[in-house]
């Protein structure tokens, strides 16, 4: 229906773990439970030290509106309530569960009736989902829109265009009668009368099941994307499906959409129909220093360290660990980090792929600026920076970057291109609160 | 397992380097280099050699003496090296070339920051100084055959001479007065097709400079097809006019870039005193460039019309 898509990049692909069904790891011996796991507010813990805690039963309450819940994901005794480092840098509370190795579920757990939009949008709170593919916000304030007629195409996202990542696949695979039961929660309780599936064809067996699935269904159309990093990228995907742009600093709902991820709308299916909240999470481990790549499922908390020892262990010296996918996933320095309700995966990296390329001075090639898939200037970006001129950052538009990497990747002598926007960012942001304070 | 590396997103990124595009234009670059020699003989070849080796030379001397890293890895001087040497007509002194290499190297690219800093394109600021210096020298043309020099093709039709132009294959071929590495258009094309394909430049200012030519022949009444084909405008739209320093970043930039090459060739052409104009075209639309730029920064998807 569109002339063309977006510019973005051709990355590897790599995805070794794509025909590897998830396996679920066997409790850890001591979970972190952070309590900030989403944007919003955190999470306000109703256990103390001492108690004895079920898989799914609830541990800390959402602390409002922007916020979520938060379940136990083993069974054992609740060790500790402390501050921890999160892999982003910033710290949490969180609660310290020890396992008692028989991951009993919460005896109260029941599936959950849902017969109109009101109770639809509680269960979805209640199951503690959250954007799993990105920052993590709220699933129900997502979907809780006063007016469900200002919303037309709900789009849901399978890109998963960032190389290695194959946990979405195995969700999609594993849980397809979940997501296709979500899928028609969402017809019913949203008057949904348009939901996209917007999937990258180098997935043909997720689109073949999913065809087969919602056959019956006149509301669900399944795009094919071209597999063109990013994808997944909320903007791209509603450009690339629907032709709408998202204006800056509006959200995907201001144009008619909204994007949800489709692990999301599968944790959400699960909650419904069988009362088991979000307590764990499909995970891509691999990389060139993972003895034996996999999917793994794994408990909320567990920490990065024994997710990696489930997978054999190292098999070369690891030089650097990727919480999330190669292109905008964070480089760790602590293996005690947990793992999250938004996170995907796991990359250790030997000496030769962490090493970092060597810089050389800016040809002008123009590549940047060609595969940037919003079309903003990373190389005038970069020099405003660098004069401390936050006027140009301002009109460069350089708060519609989505930090997706394209121009850091594509740039031939290497500049930290995506790196410098961030910083721009943050730059801008900082100009900003001066100003006001004035 | 102490020491993990901690460092920004991406990640992973994109074999391709500085030495890698380089190294794209030299292959492209080769056919014209070889045609060269069909056309012209050995000499070209000694042109080249001394064109080249001048640049390499010129550009270690002078980080070495700015104490600057070494940067001959890139393949730069050797493209600027190979680029000059196409440029200039086979009787060329040995010393003459050598010496508009050096100037390329340190006057229009060194002390202007290096790659990527200079405004001109150093084989065209090169090719000037000397058609200036060395204007005997520069403009004494020979048939590839012929050991007395004969008029360009350019040069016939602005002296009304049009019907002694060489046939159309022969344009195509190369076979006929001009600079070594101008005339044989199926060898630039040939580059050209493979700089596309890699990627390494982008269709805009090509076509853009050669479509303005062939237009605007028509409407000035001057033969179009050996209006584009000589005069060394293939290679100065697909190899000089595509410089990343030297011509602006945007699409649309490289449009108009493109088209103002194309306007000032045709002008030059038609009223200026050297027929072929294409250098000169570049060099004033080099300067241009920052402006250019300034008028066609991209505009961001999304970003709300205030
Ligand atoms: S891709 Fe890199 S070298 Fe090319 S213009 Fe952008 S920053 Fe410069
Ligand atoms: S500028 Fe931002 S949006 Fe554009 S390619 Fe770079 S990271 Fe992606």
């Amino acid at each position: 229906m569109l002339g063309f898509s977006l510019p973005g990049v051709r990355v590897p692909h790599r995805k070794t773990t794509a025909h590897m069904p998830a396996v679920t790891m066997p409790p850890p011996a001591l979970v972190t439970i952070p309590m900030q796991q989403h944007i919003g507010a955190p999470a306000t813990p109703i256990v103390k030290v001492g108690d004895n805690v079920t898989v799914g039963q609830v541990i800390a309450n959402a602390g409002g509106y922007v916020s979520s819940p938060i379940h136990a994901s083993i069974s054992g005794v609740v060790k500790a309530i402390d501050q921890v480092q999160l892999t982003n840098g910033t710290f949490s509370p969180a609660i310290v569960i020890a396992s008692d190795g028989e991951m009993t579920p919460c005896p109260s757990l029941a599936p959950v009736s849902v017969t109109n939009y009101d109770e639809f949008i509680t269960a979805v709170r209640d199951s503690g989902a959250v954007g799993f593919g990105g920052a993590g916000f709220p699933t129900s304030v997502k979907l809780d829109i006063k007016d469900t007629s200002c919303v037309d195409t709900i789009l849901i996202n399978i890109a998963e265009c960032e190389p290695y990542i194959t946990s979405d696949t195995q969700t999609v695979m594993a849980d397809t009668d979940y997501i296709v039961y979500a899928i028609k929660a969402l017809h019913q309780f949203l008057n949904a009368n348009n939901i996209i599936i917007g999937i990258e064809k180098n997935k043909p067996q997720c689109i073949k099941r999913l065809s087969v699935a919602t056959q019956e269904l006149s509301y669900v159309t399944i795009k094919s994307l071209p597999s063109l990093y990013p994808q997944g990228g909320e903007k791209v995907m509603i450009y690339n499906t629907t032709g709408r742009v998202v204006p800056e600093g509006k959200l995907p709902i201001d144009v008619g959409v909204i994007v949800i991820n489709c692990t999301t709308l599968a944790a959400i299916a699960k909650y419904i129909l069988t009362g088991m909240p979000v307590v764990s999470k499909c995970l891509t481990v691999d990389g060139s220093a993972i003895a034996s790549p996999k999917n793994v499922i794994v408990p909320i908390g567990t920490p990065i360290s024994d997710v990696i020892d489930f997978c054999g262990g190292y098999k070369a010296e690891p030089c650097k660990i990727l919480y999330g996918g190669p292109m905008m996933g964070i480089a760790v320095n602590e293996l005690t980090a947990p793992v999250l309700k938004n996170n995907n995966a796991i990359l250790a990296f030997d000496a030769k792929d962490a090493a970092e390329p060597k810089t050389t001075p800016c040809i002008r090639c123009g590549k940047c600026v060609s595969q940037c898939p919003v079309n903003l200037n990373p190389v005038l970006i970069s020099k405003a920076y660098r004069n401390n001129d936050t006027a140009a950052l301002e009109e460069l538009k350089v708060n519609l970057c989505m930090e997706c990497g394209c121009c850091s990747y594509i740039c031939p002598t290497k500049q930290p291109l995506v790196h410098r926007n961030k910083l721009s960012k943050v730059m801008l942001r900082n100009a900003k609160a001066k100003e006001e304070k004035k | 397992m102490s020491q993990l590396f901690i460092s920004a997103s991406p990640h992973i990124r994109s074999k391709n380097t500085t030495t890698r595009v380089m190294l794209d234009v030299i292959i492209a670059l080769m056919p014209a280099v070889v045609a060269s020699f069909l056309l012209f003989g050995g000499r070209s070849l000694l042109l080249v050699a001394t064109s080249v080796a001048t640049a390499v030379l010129a550009e270690f001397l002078f980080n070495l003496i700015c104490k600057k890293e070494n940067t001959l890895y890139d393949l730069s001087a050797v493209v600027t090296g190979i680029l000059l040497a196409l440029n200039v007509p086979v009787s060329l002194p040995l010393w003459q070339i050598a010496v508009g290499s050096a100037f390329a190297i340190i006057a229009v690219k060194g002390l202007f920051g290096g790659i990527g800093q200079n405004f001109a394109n150093p084989a065209i600021a090169a090719r000037i100084m000397m058609i200036l210096s060395f204007g005997g020298t520069m403009s004494v043309f020979h048939y590839p055959a012929d050991t007395v020099a004969s008029a360009t093709p350019l040069a016939m039709i602005s002296g009304g001479a049009e019907r002694m132009l060489p046939d159309t294959l022969d344009l195509f071929l190369g076979r006929y007065a001009g600079c070594i590495g101008e005339t044989c258009s199926l060898a630039l094309i040939l580059g050209g097709v493979y700089l596309l394909i890699r990627k390494v430049i982008s269709w805009h200012t090509p076509v853009a400079f050669i479509g303005t030519v062939f237009v605007g022949s028509f409407i000035f009444s001057m033969p179009p097809v050996a209006e584009i084909l000589t005069g060394g405008l293939l290679l100065g739209a697909i190899f000089m006019a595509t410089d990343y320093s030297t011509t602006p970043i945007t699409k649309s930039g490289k449009l108009i870039f493109g088209f103002g090459c194309g306007l000032i060739t045709l002008l030059i052409r038609k009223w200026g005193s050297y027929p072929e104009g294409v250098s000169f075209a570049i060099l004033f639309m080099n300067i241009l460039t920052p402006y250019i730029e300034k008028w066609t920064v991209s505009k961001p998807l999304g970003g709300a019309k205030k």
